[in-house]
Order: C-alpha cells, then structure tokens, then sequence
C-alpha cells in the first residue's frame, strides 16, 4: 500500500518527530514498501486467534506499601537542560496550540 | 605466560589462573586495555573507555585474591572476580556516559546501576567501556551507531553484525574476555555468529531488564557474548535471576550452569536421550550454500553425540519478520517517547514546548530510529491498529504456538543463526527491507520468549564465520548450554582466531 505524503506528515505529527522534506519522501517509499511486506499478515485467518502482548501470565506485580530511598533529586535534575527549585523547566504549555510543522 | 596472550583468556581459563596465583587481576587488565589502545583504532568496538574504573576493580580483586589464598578460601570467590569485561552502550553503568549509539543521549550521565551490571559487580567483574550498538539496538551490522561503525575482526571491511556488533567485535578480537548486549530480535545472537563467538538469548524473564534502556519492552533480554560455551555459562548465571526492580523478571530458581556442563565431561555419548529437531521453514532458498552445509554438517555431529535428530516444522516461520517489524516499532515508538529534550540528553531551543520536542527528535535520532518509530506509530494510529497492531499480535500468538507444538515433540531446536556471513560495510545500508532479513532466523524466538544460543559451527570459503543456532523452551538454558558444550568440545571451531589484518602482521 502506498502512503501519501500527507499520511506521512500526520503520523510526523503524532510522534513528534520533525522531518525535512527528503526525509518525507524517502519514509513514504520506504514505509510504503515495509508495510507491502506486513500485508502478508492479512491473509492469515486470525478471527479465533487471541492477540499475544507478552509471553508472561498477565498480572499484576505487588509490593509491601513502605517507603524507601529513592535518588537524590539533584541527580536526577543534573541531567536536565533546564532545572529550578527542584522541577523540570519547561515552555509554558497553555498558550501553545499543536500546529503542523 | 607473555603479557599479550592474557586477552585470550577465556573467563574461565583467567580465573583459574587468577586463582593460583599466576596472574594478577591489575596484569590481566591493564594488558586487554593495551590491547584496546592497539587495536580499537582499528575495530572500533569501544564508544568509550573506563580504565581507571577498570584498574580500580582490578586492585580490589587483587587485594580480595591475595586475601583469599592466605586463609585458603580461594574456592568462595565471587566467580567473576578480576575478569575484564565490555557492555554494550544501551545498559546503564552509574556514573559511565551512556549514548545507546545515539546523539539524543550525548552527555547523558546515568544516576543508576543497571542490575546485570549490580550483579557483575557483586561478582568481581572488572568494567572496560561501553561497547557500539546501531542507534537503540536497531539494526544488523551497527551501521545504524550515530557514531561510528565496529570493523569484522575476521574481515575489516565487513560489518560485525548487530546491534551488539561493539560486545561481539571486542570478544572475537579478544579486547574484553566477555560481554553483554541485548537481543530484541537476534542482537545477541546474530552478531555473535557474524564474529565467530558464542552469543545466548535467555528466556524472557531470565534476567532483569531494569537498567537496559527499553527499545521493544515484550521482547528485549540482555544476554552475554563470550569464547566458548563455558563463558557464556558463567555470565549468565551471574546477570540472571529475579529483580523487584522489574515486574518482568521471574521468580525462578538459576542453576549452577557452569558446573552442569564439568559433569559432561569423559562422556563418549553426551547427547544420549536428546530430541533435536530440525525445522525445514529454516533452510530456505536464499540462504548462503556454505552456511547450510555448515550446519548441516553440525546438526550431523549433534547425531554422532547421541542425539536423536528428527525434522519438525514451524509453519509460521515466514510471518515472523512482518509480525516483528510491526510489533517492535509500536513498541520502540511508545518507549523512544520519552526523549523529547526536557529530562535529558539533547535539546533543542524552541518557541513552544510543541517544537522543543519534534525539533529535538528531529535532529536527535537517526534515520532507522525514526523510520521505526514511523512505522510504529502508523500501526498504532486510530484506523490502523487492527489491520497491522493486533493482526500482528494475534499472529505472534501463532509463531509461539508452533514453538509450543513443536518443543513438545523435541528438547532443542537446531538451525542456522544467520542466513549469510558477515556482508561488506554499505552493502545493505540504503535498504530496510534487505536488512532486516539478516534477523530472518532469530526474530521467532524473541516473539515466542524462549531462550538460544549462537555458536561457531565452520567458515565459508572467505574464512568468514558460520553460527550454528539452538533454540529451546522458556527457562531451558541448562539445556541449551549443555547441547551447546557437547558439540564444542567435539568440535574446534571455538579455538580459532582472527588475525588482525594490516596491524597485528606488523608486530
């Protein structure tokens, strides 16, 4: 199946990702000619077959509800490109409005 | 013993040596690091160094061994003590830089220990860098590392497979004596065979993947690189086992793997009584002729050790590598949404927070990583996600099944790793499609969770590696590494080394 380039810039959009233009096309031809090789798949007849996310038993992991020592905040802030009192720093989410690129 | 044959050593070879008094700890690193400084120029296997680290371990492991044979207790030693070691650049080492081969990650500087290398510690291992990898372990030949790409020690202008071609390039051209890497769908496994070492998957849930940044989280396992079955034994036990700290790992008891494979040792038949089946979906058009005489001809030895070989089949085979290549980008696409220039590593200045990410992302990541979180995000998009996300889960649970069906029939499964040797630096480069065959053989077993093992089975007429693949069932590696033994200690493959073409022939 191929792609159109407006596909390719919707789902650009959705994982975030800025693309030039030569990375447009060349992910439509490429992700075109991928997704050709998974149609395979859909000739397989599925509709009595459960979906595997994982080969464990599904379940749910618990521990005892006690505190303990975690990392000092200052080392996980050394990290970060912009820190203040103890937080992340990021733009000002409220004003910005998501716009394609 | 001269100073330049100690980076040969096998783990276990060093320790008995280390044990006896016959070397130090501080001789044997400081000698595979002036190796590395000889050498690495030329393989590229190291993203980074850490020698005063390395020298630091190897002094408390001397101070621990003289210790030791004063009150002669050599024999309650850590199993791993003073034995130089590599691990690939997706395993967090508190303190180490770690890039997982990407510019996202550049200057990043992990606050935590991954718990393998808790374990390695613990068990005296002497840390030597951080090893390439293609861009968050995907890839095939490390071609995808946004730094550099690792050399074939048997051939500098191949590629050493991937994405642990840094681990599998620093075992075979003896610049560690051991490694770690990590195997979403053939990492380990596929390198270790383009290099001609031994390379195991283990089960999913076999060891703790807290630590090990997340490319597919259903399918990732670190598993260790090493010269011979025995090696692999002894770093498996020492990473596996359960770890609170990942809901994931199980609760299961880890054997002393190393000493089931001694109690093999004089036995004329030591495969009597094993079922070894032999999938014919594995010997396809396609596959290099020298690679399945090679293996052909082990599978044969197999017989001669006792074993009882018998043909099965998996007839999902062919659907394993669009089942992989839907289900690991989904995943890799919801894991890699993290990077996204606030937390750590690259970010890029913008108006709003909205552009510091895609601008961040965009310059950040590579070609193959964002190709593959296009594609995972396409399959999991409103629209798409039952004609590719679930229709590739619900064919998974068909791949298993036949694993399932099969292993019921036979104890381990015998087929090549690889379906060509190491293929020329650029070859495949500029076609996904055509490098993500290199994985045809080893996809299914990451989709199934079981455990395998790659191990050296011939050369082609280039003098290029062949890997001989065993596969067995969820928490089956003593089977696994047994099988493996007995066909290496009947075998020689194991023993040769490459020459270092253009340097080691000017020494």
């Amino acid at each position: 199946m191929a792609l159109s380039l407006a596909e390719v810039e919707h789902v650009a959009e959705l994982a975030r990702l800025c693309l030039t233009d030569a990375e447009k096309s060349l992910f439509r031809d490429q992700l075109s000619a991928i997704l050709d090789h998974a149609a395979v798949l859909q000739g397989v007849d599925t509709s009595a077959i459960a979906p595997t996310a994982t080969v464990l038993p599904l379940r749910n992991v618990l521990r005892a509800d006690v505190s303990r020592p975690s990392l000092p905040q200052e080392d996980v802030l050394a990290n970060a490109p912009d820190g203040r009192d103890g937080f992340f720093a990021v733009r000002a989410i409220l004003s910005a409005t998501p716009k394609s690129s | 013993m001269m100073p330049r044959d100690l980076p040969a050593l096998t783990v276990y070879s060093a320790a008995q040596l280390l044990h006896a008094g016959e070397i130090s700890a501080t001789e044997l690193t400081e000698s595979v690091l002036d190796r590395i400084y000889a050498l690495d120029n030329t393989i590229k296997a190291y993203l980074a160094l850490t020698p005063e680290l390395a020298l630091e371990g190897a002094q408390q492991a001397d101070a621990a061994l003289v210790a030791a044979r004063r009150t002669g207790s050599v024999a309650e030693l850590p199993p791993l003590l003073g034995i130089p070691l590599a691990i690939k650049d997706v395993i967090t080492v508190e303190g180490v830089p770690l890039t997982c081969g990407s510019r996202i990650l550049e200057g990043y500087i992990p606050p935590y220990q991954a718990t393998a290398i808790i374990r390695l510690l613990d068990a005296g291992g002497v840390l030597l860098g951080k090893t390439n990898t293609d861009e968050f372990a995907m890839g095939s030949s490390t071609e995808n590392s946004a730094y550099f790409t690792t050399r074939n020690p048997w051939d500098l202008t191949r590629v050493p497979g991937g994405s642990s071609g840094g681990s599998a390039a620093a075992v075979a051209a003896d610049l560690c004596l051991g490694a770690l890497g990590s195997d979403t769908g053939g990492s380990v496994r596929q390198p270790a065979s383009l290099c001609g070492i031994v390379g195991l998957k283990p089960t999913y849930g076999r060891v703790s993947r807290y630590g090990l940044v997340a490319y597919a989280s259903s399918l990732d396992q670190i598993g260790p690189l090493a010269k011979d079955v025995t090696d692999a034994a002894l770093l498996l036990r020492a990473i596996a086992g359960h770890d609170p700290a990942d809901s994931t790992s199980v609760d299961a008891p880890v054997p002393d793997y190393a000493a089931a494979l001694q109690r093999m040792n004089g036995e004329s038949k030591p495969l009597a009584g094993l079922r070894v089946g032999v999938p014919q979906e594995y010997f396809i058009a396609g596959i290099q002729p020298e690679v399945e005489s090679a293996v052909r001809g082990a599978i044969d030895k197999l017989a001669d050790l006792g074993a009882d070989v018998r043909p099965i089949s998996l007839p999902h085979t062919d659907l394993a590598l669009p089942v992989y290549y839907l289900v690991a980008p989904a995943e890799a696409s919801a894991n890699l949404a993290r990077f996204d220039g606030i937390r750590y590593g690259l970010s890029v200045e913008a108006e709003s927070l909205w552009d510091t990410y895609r601008r961040t992302r965009g310059q950040g990541f590579g070609p193959e990583v964002k190709r593959r979180i296009m594609l995972g995000t396409y399959a999991l998009s409103a629209g798409y996600y039952d004609a590719y996300y679930l229709k590739a889960q619900q064919v998974r649970t068909l791949i298993k099944a036949d694993f399932d069906a099969a292993l019921a029939e036979v104890d381990v499964i015998a087929c090549p790793t690889s379906p060509t040797t190491a293929f020329p630096i650029g070859e495949r480069a500029a076609d996904p499609l055509s490098m993500y065959l290199a994985d045809i053989f080893t996809l299914s077993l990451n989709l199934a969770g079981l455990c395998g093992i790659s191990l050296p089975c011939g050369f082609d007429g280039q003098g290029l590696p062949i890997g001989l693949q065993l596969m067995a069932g969820a928490f089956q590696e003593e089977r696994l590494l047994t099988a493996a033994y007995a066909y290496e200690q009947a075998t020689e493959w194991h023993l040769q080394k490459p020459v270092i073409a253009a340097v080691e022939s000017q020494e």
